[in-house]
């Protein structure tokens, strides 16, 4: 079980949408995680990889900042099963960078720009999230 | 001074990830388990941001062009092909195996757990197969 937070859940997903604004605002790039990930590896095929390298930097500090910042420890339950997170890493990798976006580029910043190819890519990795997971708890009983 | 504006633009988005929950697996999975211990509350992480989003581009899209950039770069295709079902269907399941997307992931590297150095470097690794499955041919370009 997770506690229900719907006011620190929309507290968190305004910053994560003002982020999105800002860095359009500023140099005018979308803020999708999986396409910044992606061309921090070679080949760089324009001069913004120290913009990427910042912001994925930002990612990285962000739960220790926040536990500076607020006075308590930030909880992520990983799972243990390492084959499994290493497949989990793998097809998330993939999949994300083959459909040009994840649940920030498509799910976040395309939605909120109407685009149609955004909608069908966030309610087609909805749907397969969804399946998965009952997959796993309810069929398998994992 | 770019490399300054991303580093406090991720660590925003990220502190968004943290303070949302959406940062912790088990609150991602519990979220796409509707049938079990169901935790809505990642629909409000979206809906927080897609409302935000939504709202703050208008704004931004009124100017000719970004403060530090030549231009907008905006995706403009419309196009419903075959990558744009088959991708997000292979991340939905990764996602729902692992609880984490990139973010999240990126977010967890500081915090130590050993499913996250199973996940990260898999994960580099599919988003370099899938930019080789999909460069165009130089000749081309």
């Amino acid at each position: 079980m997770t506690d229900f937070t719907p006011i620190a859940s929309t507290i968190g997903g305004v910053l994560i949408g003002l982020s999105a604004v800002l860095l359009m605002a500023w140099e005018g790039r979308i803020a999708g995680i999986s396409g910044i990930a992606a061309r921090l590896l070679p080949p760089y095929l324009d001069g913004a990889l120290l913009s990427r390298l910042g912001f994925v930097l930002g990612l990285v500090a962000a739960p220790l900042a926040y536990a500076a910042i607020s006075g308590t420890d930030v909880v992520q339950t990983v799972s243990s099963n390492l084959p499994l997170m290493a497949l989990a890493g793998l097809l998330v990798g993939f999949g994300s960078v083959y459909g040009n976006g994840c649940t920030s580029g498509h799910g976040v910043c395309g939605l909120s720009r109407l685009s149609l190819r955004s909608l069908v890519a966030t309610l087609t990795f909805m749907a397969t999230a969804f399946a998965t997971v009952f997959a796993v708890r309810h069929v398998l009983g994992a | 001074m770019s490399f300054m504006v991303n580093l406090a633009l991720g660590l925003l988005f990220g502190i968004g990830l943290v303070v949302s929950g959406m940062s912790d697996p088990a609150k991602v999975l519990n979220f796409l388990d509707l049938f079990g211990t169901w935790d809505p509350s990642l629909a409000f992480v979206m809906g927080g941001a897609v409302i935000t989003a939504f709202a703050g581009y208008r704004i931004v899209f009124r100017r000719p062009k970004p403060l530090a950039g030549a231009s907008f770069h905006v995706p403009n295709s419309s196009a419903i092909d075959r990558r744009i079902i088959v991708g997000p269907a292979i991340f939905g399941i990764g996602w729902g195996l692992g609880g984490f997307c990139p973010g999240p992931a990126l977010t967890a590297i500081a915090l130590g757990a050993a499913g996250t150095y199973a996940f990260l470097p898999m994960m580099f690794l599919g988003m370099w197969l899938a930019r080789m499955a999909t460069a165009r041919p130089v000749a081309a370009a």
